[in-house]
């Protein structure tokens, strides 16, 4: 139970929010957006940090999932949850298929080719418009509904944006001490040696490449539901950036780190309009000062600290 | 057959920048393995400087000289502010931290010059050589030869002078070169600044063409990231031969495929070629340590 009280902390924190406010602009708009970017920098932590492989096209899948939903539900009219299980396939092969290539580079090549997937899915949505609508994008979702029960309120899609945060959350940390975790963390540390252990490293990179891809697919596919449009902007190359950001700002390879990470850099645009035209100088300014200073992420940097007071403290007594 | 002429000539102008932008790059990685993302905002810095030196009413020489000035003094700053205190920071840190220079710069790029777009003039005159049926105009000739010149003379830099040997030092060992008595930090900072001075004649070079305004750097550090690792990261000619490479592809694949796919088929070049090479067409392939 310990290992997991960190999690239930939280989410008790995240559901209660609405509860003692429901009518705040934060939690009830901006919450809607924090969950989504949670979960999409716990996805590709799970890439990043967990097996070592850098991403920059991770909004690429966001956007495969949001567009699928999109076109099969409008163009086609199929049912909102066949439309996302139908994304989820089609990312799955594709992810699948492009994995044991684009893994076998390394560094800043694997960069390189991850920022290239990205880049040529974003181009696909903004040029093929007479599927994917072009610059304009489609909008007018039909309802997502479960058993009946419309989600069609700000307050109704917080919880289901929620606990799919949460599961996300929850596996991730599962994942960690697990068999498969271990593998992954034995990757990371160095590829050579996890081979001389048995590990099929291959295997397990391309696993994780899919599984966080299919996370992230997901999540697109309700953000496109509850925003009730999407268009290629949401889904560029600066998304990909952003994500990672969050990542690292947290401190990668810890799920609260992303958590931490996803949650500034969601609301501190928020917070930082008051001081207009000098939003984009403050951001970056704030972005270097944290990643200069603690360069292990903002979550993990504090936790190393609390636990180093705690340990200097029980020495004392 | 003219028409393959024509894009091959737009195609090598605009390699040309690519490869001075994939240059900057590679040096910066060399000598502190640092991925700078900011590469793209020297090429806006330098082409912003120049232009509003000259609305100040500077000669065009001049202002193009202060400029150059200007942004190695930028690229210096970004070295020892914001590189040399994070040390110890990884790859992925320190990929973060260029990330925020880029935002940071673009921010003050934003107020100072605000969202216009502007141009240059052309170094001289702007009448248009035929060839067969291409035509050709002289700033084009200009950035070629321009690129052609820097090129060379970055190589003689590392190849024959002392300085240029000592930050190449720097770059196989740094403990080595330190104990050799080279002034690695130094070496450092200089190399940021030799890489943002030839950033800012990219765009000095490019902007009589193509326009600036505050957020043009950053799809051409972009494609400069794209071109080092093409040829090879860390490699300086095979970052040159990237960007003309990349250059030509997405021109050609521009003219005779889809223009709205130029930057689709440039990529899906990149990645084929990646898949086929994973080190970059003139890298080395690395060998992992356990």
């Amino acid at each position: 139970m310990k290992r997991l009280s960190g999690f239930l902390l939280f989410s008790l924190l995240c559901l209660a929010l609405p509860i003692f406010f429901p009518d705040n602009y934060y939690v009830t708009v901006v919450g809607l957006t924090v969950f989504v970017n949670i979960t999409l920098a716990v996805s590709l932590n799970l890439l990043m940090g967990y097996a070592g492989q850098i991403s920059l096209g991770h909004a690429a899948f966001f956007g495969l999932g949001a567009y699928s939903s999109a076109i099969l539900t409008i163009k086609y009219g199929l049912n909102p949850w066949l439309a996302m299980l139908a994304g989820a396939i089609m990312v799955l092969v594709l992810s699948y298929v492009l994995s044991r290539p684009i893994l076998k580079l390394k560094g800043h090549y694997l960069a390189m080719a991850t920022l290239g997937l990205g880049i040529i899915v974003h181009i696909f949505f903004v040029q093929a418009d007479e599927l994917t609508g072009g610059p304009d994008g489609i909008s007018g979702l039909p309802e997502l509904s479960i058993f009946g029960f419309a989600i069609n309120s700000d307050i109704r899609w917080y919880f289901v944006l929620c606990s799919y945060m949460l599961i996300s959350v929850l596996f991730s940390l599962n994942l960690a001490d697990s068999r498969a975790g271990r593998a992954l963390s034995a990757v990371h540390g160095s590829e050579i040696a996890a081979q001389m252990m048995g590990i099929d490293t291959a295997k397990v990179k391309s696993h994780i490449f899919v599984f966080s891809a299919l996370m992230a697919c997901i999540a697109g596919s309700l953000f496109a539901h509850q925003q009730d449009f999407v268009s290629p902007e949401s889904f560029s190359f600066f998304f990909s950036i952003e994500l990672v950001t969050m990542v690292v700002l947290g401190g990668l390879g810890s799920t609260f780190g992303a958590i931490v990470g996803a949650f500034i850099l969601s609301i501190l645009p928020e917070l930082l309009i008051v001081f207009e035209d000098f939003e984009v100088l403050i951001f970056g300014a704030i972005l270097m000062i944290i990643m200069i200073f603690l360069p292990e992420g903002l979550f993990v940097a504090l936790k190393n600290k609390v636990s180093e007071t705690l340990a200097k403290s029980k020495e004392a007594v | 057959m003219d028409q393959l002429l024509q894009f091959i000539i737009s195609g090598l102008t605009v390699g040309s920048i690519y490869a001075l932008v994939a240059l900057g790059f590679s040096i910066i990685y060399n000598a502190s393995d640092v991925v700078n993302f900011a590469q793209g905002e020297f090429v806006m810095i330098g082409a912003m400087s120049a232009i509003f030196l000259m609305k100040a009413g500077l000669s065009y020489p001049l202002s193009a000289f202060l400029a150059i000035g200007i942004t190695a003094a930028v690229g210096l700053a970004l070295e020892k502010f914001a590189i040399e205190p994070a040390k110890n920071a990884t790859v992925v840190t320190t990929i973060i931290i260029t990330i925020g220079a880029s935002i940071f710069l673009r921010g003050a790029a934003l107020l100072i010059w605000g969202k216009e777009i502007y141009g240059l003039p052309p170094f001289t005159s702007n009448n248009p050589i035929q060839i067969g049926n291409a035509t050709i105009l002289p700033q084009n000739l200009w950035v070629m030869l321009g690129t052609a010149i820097t090129v060379l003379g970055v190589k003689y830099f590392f190849d024959h002078t002392r300085m240029g040997k000592a930050i190449l030092a720097c770059s196989y060992n740094k403990k080595a070169a330190y104990l050799v008595g080279i002034n690695v930090k130094r070496m450092l900072l200089i190399s940021y600044g030799l890489s943002a001075a030839l950033g800012a004649a990219a765009g000095l070079l490019v902007t009589p063409i193509t326009f600036m305004s505050y957020g043009a750097g950053v799809m051409l550090g972009l494609k400069g990231f794209c071109a080092a690792i093409l040829g090879g990261m860390g490699n300086s000619m095979g970052a040159v031969l990237g960007g003309l490479i990349l250059g030509l592809v997405e021109t050609v694949g521009a003219g005779f495929i889809s223009s709205g796919y130029k930057d689709a088929i440039a990529f899906f070049v990149i990645m084929l070629v990646l898949f086929i090479k994973p080190s970059g067409i003139l890298g080395k392939g690395e060998t992992e340590r356990v």
